[in-house]
């Protein structure tokens, strides 16, 4: 017993020796990303060439995407984290709440190389990702042709799945309602706008199962819960090349909107947090997302570098972009979201 | 034998030596209310540390938290001089030049700061769509001084909009009532009087009923199925009520996110209980469990059955058999010596269950997220939304205040109808 403890303590010693040699010889960024799929991809396509690039140790953490926990520890001083990934509309909040870092571009890259709307006052796009419409083929006799299908119960009956969110429902619905793309978040500001998404979504309340998860929607699918469901377009990628499921993707009137990363406040490692943002932003660098998971670059410069294969599956590919889309506006949901998100619950609670 | 009554010739005496007596018995209780001040004390003087890390890992930070729900000073630091400017403003109309001269001053010293983000969210908070027109107008401020600025800050319609100017007088104002009155629906009017919003915005009050609603349920259901189980328990022979007991803690001491992972797979359209209820015929189309009220009961009474059962079995333990054998003796049917002999007794217990069971049951988070359906979340889940992902902490201090205030007054009421020292937990 004795002598267990005794080589126990040995062992703790010699391991806090080498973490501390470790730390002299290599520098550590650690990296807070929300898990799954996306974070796999991102380890393959950035952290472990970064690494091996600047000999930089990477520290991996999960977190569920809510900054209430990066809240905490700015208030508190202790950050043990140097990046995070973040939605847009949580990236304005964050920004707002001074909680993340005002970005220094010159040390990232030039910002008119991005997307318009990727490059954020606190946050820099990693990718751009589809909300989209998807079925399964052998379910559905008729094949949907764009997203404001879910709103034509008497062509396609059945349960249809949509996130509980009141983002891309509203937008959906005022242009289901007959709103151009160009005036859907001018006509979503007035109240009676509001009150006419809604409205068209009271035409189908009882009709929709909600979805929270990501993984949610190609579950529903694949367990015949639903007929049709709004997705993350990589999700259902996923489920169609790693599950071999027959699911379709219908990529008319998708939403576009990027995935971000920020550096909080307080960061003990900025200037290597900086590097990897530069790193990851170059445009050879940015595309390489794509060849693990489908989402597309956020660089304009990028698109060359993106793997041949891998191209068509992408929300911002051309084939994608024919139809009508639209890009999710974040002001407007940095200025209504709270308000829209309270309205939304009271909305299905009734 | 002449039998004299003790009374008579005792009297004078027995009265005398009664009110010695109490004489006696005064100085004995006072002595003995010494002695446990004294012991009371040293048994306090043992469990300071304790009271001290409470207050100070317990009471104090829940304090602080709560004190967001009435006092937030983001947009009075923000705008010194808007305050000073505003303080001979009717209210009436838009107010004059030197106020709009002042906000230009205040929000350029903002920008200077880098504290403008801040204030666009708080005001943003309270007049949503605000944020975006503070931003785009800090923008627009900085190249524009003095006539500039006050023109730059006139070219913005928000500012010349009717309900801009109210809600920044207000939001200059640290001590608000603007959270907690949202926290039951409610707002200030344009007359200083306070209305109800209108009912699509209308939330709260009908979260927290439904709250209220749920945890009424759950307690009820956990008696019915706790209290003959208690019996059961209580009245078995020892090797069954061992097995019985280890039964009930079992599930007790495993993780409730486990237990309520546990019935998604039970309770999922193509899961066991549709299953089995499709195999014995009582349903031909398989039910909707999952994200709806009554799944949601049916895991949250699984859950709470111990914290009602144990209480109830505590108390029942010790109630003798006999008791109950000498009321059938004297004549009482079952039902009235069960009515009259047993549940006075058992009484404290069922009180003590039942309330632990229901206000746990109104601090429950998980199990409604993971569930409940849209319609079924309850007040955490509307607490931890605004902590997480709106990062509003003053709305969820705000709800989480009117849940601790709604709470304590039911406690109150408890304690009031039962008296506390009765109360039996275990």
């Amino acid at each position: 017993m004795k002598h267990l403890r005794t080589r126990l303590i040995a062992l703790a010693a010699a391991t806090a020796c080498m973490t501390i040699a470790g730390a002299a010889f290599a520098e550590e960024l650690s990296i807070m990303a929300s898990g799954g799929a996306w974070q796999d991809a991102q380890r393959k396509a950035w952290f472990e060439p970064f690494a091996k690039e600047t000999g930089a140790k990477i520290l991996e953490q999960e977190y569920l995407g809510d900054l209430g926990k990066v809240k905490a520890m700015v208030e508190t001083g202790n950050v043990p984290i140097d990046l995070v990934t973040v939605e847009t509309a949580t990236v304005l909040q964050g920004c707002d709440a001074g909680i993340l870092e005002r970005l220094d571009y010159a040390k990232i890259g030039p910002r008119d190389k991005f997307i318009e709307g990727s490059a954020l006052d606190c946050g820099v796009g990693l990718d751009a990702y589809g909300d989209i419409l998807a079925y399964d083929p052998t379910v559905l006799k008729e094949a949907p042709t764009s997203v404001l299908d879910l709103f034509d119960t008497k062509k396609f009956p059945g349960k249809r799945a949509m996130r509980k969110f009141p983002a891309q429902n509203l937008e959906w619905a005022l242009m289901a309602d007959g709103v151009a793309p160009a005036d859907v978040y001018k006509v979503l500001a007035t109240p009676e706008g509001v009150d006419r998404a809604f409205k068209k979504l009271d035409t189908i309340k009882k009709d929709i199962v909600w979805w929270d998860a990501g993984a949610q929607p190609a579950q529903l699918l694949a367990s015949k819960e639903v007929v049709m469901t709004t997705a993350w377009n990589g999700r259902i990628q996923n489920a169609i090349d790693t599950d071999k499921k027959p699911f379709k993707i219908v990529w008319n009137n998708q939403i576009l909107e990027y995935d971000m990363i920020a550096i909080p406040k307080g960061a003990r490692n900025p200037e290597l947090a900086y590097k990897y943002l530069a790193y990851i932003s170059q445009p050879e660098n940015n595309a390489k997302l794509a060849s693990y998971i489908t989402y597309g670059p956020v660089r304009t410069d990028a698109a060359s570098f993106v793997a041949a294969d891998a191209l068509p599956k992408l929300p911002n590919a051309p084939d994608h972009l024919a139809g009508a889309y639209l890009v999710a506006d974040t002001e407007f949901w940095g200025d209504y979201g709270e308000d829209l998100v309270k309205r939304f619950n009271a909305w299905l609670a009734q | 034998m002449s039998a004299l009554q003790p009374s008579e010739l005792d009297r004078p005496t027995l009265a005398r030596d009664r009110s010695a007596a109490d004489a006696d018995l005064k100085s004995v209780s006072a002595a003995l209310r010494r002695a446990e001040f004294g012991d009371r004390m040293r048994s306090l003087l043992l469990a300071t540390p304790l009271l001290v890390l409470l207050a100070l890992s317990f009471g104090i930070p829940i304090l602080l938290l709560l004190s967001r729900a009435v006092y937030d000073p983001t947009i009075a630091d923000a705008l010194p001089k808007t305050t000073v400017a505003l303080a001979g403003w009717s209210g009436q109309g838009l107010p004059g030049d030197d106020a709009f001269a002042a906000l230009a001053a205040d929000l350029k010293d903002n920008q200077a700061k880098g504290t403008a983000y801040e204030l666009a969210k708080s005001l943003n908070a309270r007049l949503p769509g605000a944020r975006s027109q503070v931003l785009k107008t800090v923008r627009k401020l900085e190249s524009a001084d003095g006539q500039a600025a006050l023109e730059a800050m006139k070219s913005v319609p928000f500012w010349s909009a009717p309900s801009t100017w109210p809600t920044i007088r207000s939001g200059t104002n640290s001590l608000t009532s603007f959270y907690l009155l949202s926290a039951l629906d409610l707002r200030w009017n344009a007359a200083g009087g306070i209305e109800r919003v209108p009912p699509e915005q209308a939330i709260f009050i009908q979260v927290f009923l439904r709250t209220f609603f749920v945890a009424a349920s759950v307690t009820l259901a956990t008696l019915i199925l706790g209290f003959p189980l208690a019996y059961l328990i209580a009245n078995a022979p020892k090797g069954l009520a061992a097995i019985l007991i280890v039964a009930v803690l079992l599930p007790f001491w495993t993780s409730i996110l486990v237990r309520t992972a546990a019935w998604t797979v039970l309770l999922q359209k193509f899961g066991l209980a549709n299953d089995f209820l499709l195999f014995i015929g009582v349903i031909s189309d398989r039910l909707d469990l999952m994200y709806s009220r009554i799944g949601l009961i049916i895991a949250m009474t699984h859950i709470q059955l111990p914290f009602t059962l144990l209480p109830i079995y505590s108390v029942m333990r010790t109630i003798p058999p006999s008791q109950m054998k000498a009321a059938y003796s004297l004549g009482a049917r079952p039902f009235t010596a069960f009515r009259r002999i047993y549940i006075p007794q058992v009484f404290p217990g069922v009180m003590a269950g039942c309330m632990l069971t229901f206000i746990l049951c109104l601090g429950y988070y998980i199990t409604p997220a993971l569930i409940g359906g849209a319609s079924d979340q309850l007040i955490s889940n509307f607490i931890a939304n605004y902590v997480n992902v709106e990062l509003n902490w003053e709305m969820a201090a705000a709800l989480s205040f009117i849940l601790l205030v709604f709470t304590l007054a039911l406690f109150g009421i408890f304690a009031r109808v039962l008296g506390l020292d009765r109360l039996k937990l275990v």
